[in-house]
């Protein structure tokens, strides 16, 4: 019977309002018990003092370009990057080649994870055919293969009536729309922020409207039809008040931002580096101190990464030519801790509620707690260890980072799937 | 002083500006010499590579290399082959490879001189990147002002037109105010970029008012293909409200100087009359361009090996 005994961390449960130190038992993969003080010989254990003991850490908005990209990222390489980030879970976008749009992509991904992954995969199925945005995809098929979500993201959904009948249709299953919120007419041929940044380093902007036009129709769709939209990486002031009203009013919608967009401006795209290229792009100092303020009162529910591995040439070229997106699996974790925990924006459960309860919930995921019989999924990390960003040392084949050589606090010391241990600090490797 | 690149006029110091303008002055003598040849460069290869056609430019820059006894070689990349073929860090290396010592670059994309220069050995100049800057047309114009002014500082300078899609305007900008002068842009408000006021600039959307008491007029090139784009209804709209005449001048000082980069479309930006007239400087412009081209590479190899 194979048994793992975690004691002595500081056990961090919102589900459960839990927060204090406690044991906890592992056996056959499920949580067997969490006491104060659980005695047992001759078991494997985990000496957490001092460290903190979650949820597994569950990222609901991530690129892992297989297939079709390979040369950008795999399942395998991904899955270990998510590992290494403390993340047990990870929903993975549709936007592959071909597109994840019927129920056989979802089937395949799924066993290619089973054989090849550190962490468990749930697809995200594509909202329309192709991402092409005319035809519904067969989401039913979808959900029923594993699909977890619908989303075209990459792509907004630009017909409002698509959009529309995809809320609806897929509230048959109770599954959510993740939106990609961007009005294409005004952000194309942007290249960053549209603001002072952009005049001074003379680039083409996109408009913080941008996106909060399509916020707003998004939030008008779901108070229509009552059906559930999340949206994805809110970047802006403007969508964050947006989200903060609906949500007052009971419009079922809820958000993620992602660590990018809480800690960094667009003065970080001085120099041209296409590292810092990313959309929705990095905004004003304003707009990250109006995602802080949605990630503090609940306006912004969920951290997601938006993790988007590029080959290394495909981004060491001009700014305009290299594509949009930065690998976030493996500095989410030290960002919040860094810019929320230690700066008082969120307690320690409430970051676990952002990246673990909430991403569980609204992809109606059994998972995101740490309760008995509940399966082991846990993340032990060490929140005062501070460690120095270095791209040539991620898992993830990406190595566009803007963080590349920033000072970070908060390490992942182990990541537990189903009671086994896919990281630790040497890199004890399931099934290697 | 010893320049390891010239990227954009942002980069530099008035007092950096202010050398190479002194030392354009020193060049003119050369260039205006029956026998054209100094040997300042001898034995310096000093490449022109342009991703966007100019002859203006580029033949501005060959001469300068030629007068000051370099050897010159230029490359023509078609714009279309800059996404199926090579990289542009491979291209140059390869050209690096070949002993060049200055590379010279027009590009359509903003930054891309940014990204040469970090990754070659040697020297970059950029000759006009996207909309960011073109840091020696503004030099060219700074020395022009001053040749005619005496000075740059507490003069106000209207730039009137497309100042969003404009490289000219940006380096102008940033050079001009370095120098102390006041800037004025006038333009359709969709031809202006967001919140260009903390370059230190004023705005007007009535070519009049800015003109009143200018010093220096200076109109940039309007491109039909912003018209398509829809960010001004005609042509003949702009040129109604932007156009500068005999009259719209008429509101600046007496001695106003009037300036355009080029090429012209007549009638439009500016009428004949007055770009053939007394306070025009078009074509000595073009002559100052050789001028500080020169000052610049004489500067940019003085110290020897990049820094």
């Amino acid at each position: 019977m194979k048994k793992l005994l975690i004691t002595g961390g500081r056990v961090l449960d919102p589900k459960s309002n839990r927060d204090g130190i406690f044991d906890i038992l592992v056996e056959e993969g499920k949580i067997k018990a969490i006491e104060e003080n659980i005695a047992l010989e001759d078991v494997p254990r985990i000496e957490a003092q001092a460290l903190w003991v979650m949820p597994g850490l569950i990222d609901m908005h991530v690129h892992l370009r297989e297939p079709g990209f390979e040369h950008k990222e795999t399942i395998k390489s991904g899955t270990k990057s998510a590992a290494a980030g403390g993340f047990t879970t990870i929903a993975c976008m549709p936007n592959t080649q071909p597109v994840v749009d019927q129920a056989s992509l979802v089937e395949y991904i799924q066993i290619k994870a089973q054989r090849e992954g550190f962490v468990k995969v749930r697809p995200i199925g594509a909202i329309s055919k192709g991402l092409q945005g005319e035809e519904l995809a067969p989401m039913g098929e979808m959900m029923d293969a594993g699909a977890v979500a619908f989303s075209d993201d990459g792509n907004p959904v630009v017909s409002s009536s698509l959009m529309k009948k995809a809320l609806e249709y897929a509230s048959m299953w109770k599954a959510v729309i993740i939106s990609h919120c961007e009005e294409p007419s005004l952000s194309k041929g942007g290249l960053m922020n549209e603001g002072e940044m952009s005049t001074i380093l003379g680039m083409q902007g996109i408009p913080s409207a941008a996106e909060e036009i399509m916020v707003a129709r998004d939030i008008a769709l779901a108070r229509y039809t009552g059906c559930r939209v999340h949206i994805a990486h809110v970047s802006t002031a403007a969508g964050v008040e947006l989200i903060r009203r609906a949500k007052r009013q009971g419009v079922a919608i809820t958000a993620e931002a992602t660590p990018h967009h809480f800690s960094l401006t667009d003065r970080a795209v001085e120099g041209y580096d296409a590292d810092t290229k990313v959309n929705p792009p990095l905004r004003t100092q304003e707009d990250v101190e109006a995602v802080l303020k949605g990630l503090q009162d609940g306006t912004i529910d969920v951290i997601a990464t938006d993790h988007a591995p590029h080959h290394r040439d495909e981004k060491k070229q001009e700014y305009k030519l290299a594509p949009f997106g930065i690998v976030g699996l493996e500095t989410a974790l030290p960002l919040a801790i860094t810019h929320l925990i230690r700066k008082n924006i969120l307690s320690p459960l409430q970051l676990v509620e952002k990246m673990s309860l909430h991403p569980a919930r609204i992809l109606n995921l059994s998972a995101g707690t740490l309760q008995v019989g509940q399966e082991a999924d846990i993340t032990i990390i060490d929140p005062q260890a501070e460690k120095k960003i270095d791209k040539n040392q991620l898992y993830s084949q990406g190595r566009n980072t803007p963080f590349h050589g920033q000072s970070l606090y908060g390490q992942v010391l182990y990541t537990i799937v189903d009671g086994i241990v896919v990281k630790n600090l040497e890199w004890i490797e399931k099934g290697e | 002083m010893n320049y390891k690149n010239l990227l954009g006029l942002r980069d530099l110091s008035a007092e950096e500006i202010q050398e190479i303008l002194t030392t354009a002055h020193l060049m003119r003598p050369v260039m205006e010499s029956p026998n054209k040849k100094i040997t300042y460069l001898m034995g310096k290869n000093i490449l022109t590579l342009f991703y966007e056609s100019s002859t203006r430019t580029r033949v501005s820059f060959e001469l300068a290399a030629k007068y000051l006894g370099a050897t010159t070689t230029n490359v023509s990349v078609a714009t279309s082959s800059v996404n199926k073929g090579e990289s542009l860090i491979d291209t140059v290396r390869t050209l690096q490879s070949m002993g060049v010592d200055i590379v010279i670059m027009r590009h359509p994309m903003t930054g891309a001189p940014k990204l040469l220069a970090d990754h070659i050995e040697a020297k970059v100049i950029n000759a006009g990147d996207g909309i960011n800057e073109h840091p020696t047309q503004a030099l060219l114009d700074l020395y022009t002002i001053e040749r005619h002014k005496g000075r740059i500082k507490d003069l106000k300078v209207v730039i009137a037109g497309d100042i969003l899609h404009s490289r000219v305007a940006r380096s102008n900008i940033w050079g001009l105010t370095k120098m102390g002068a006041r800037v004025v842009v006038a333009g359709p408000s969709t031809l202006i970029p967001k919140k260009i006021e903390k370059m230190g600039v004023e705005v007007f959307q009535d070519i009049k008012k800015a003109v009143v008491d200018a010093d220096v007029v200076m109109a940039l090139r309007m491109q039909k293909e912003r018209q398509e784009s829809g960010l001004f209804p005609s042509l003949r709209e702009y040129q109604h409200y932007f156009g500068i005449d005999e009259g719209v001048l008429s509101y600046a000082k007496p001695e106003v100087l009037l300036m355009h980069p080029g090429p012209v479309n007549r009638g439009i930006e500016i009428t004949s009359d007055i770009m053939e007239g007394p306070h025009s400087t078009i074509e000595e412009q073009v002559t100052n361009g050789v001028a500080i081209r020169m000052a610049l590479l004489y500067l940019m190899t003085r110290g020897g090996d990049k820094q």
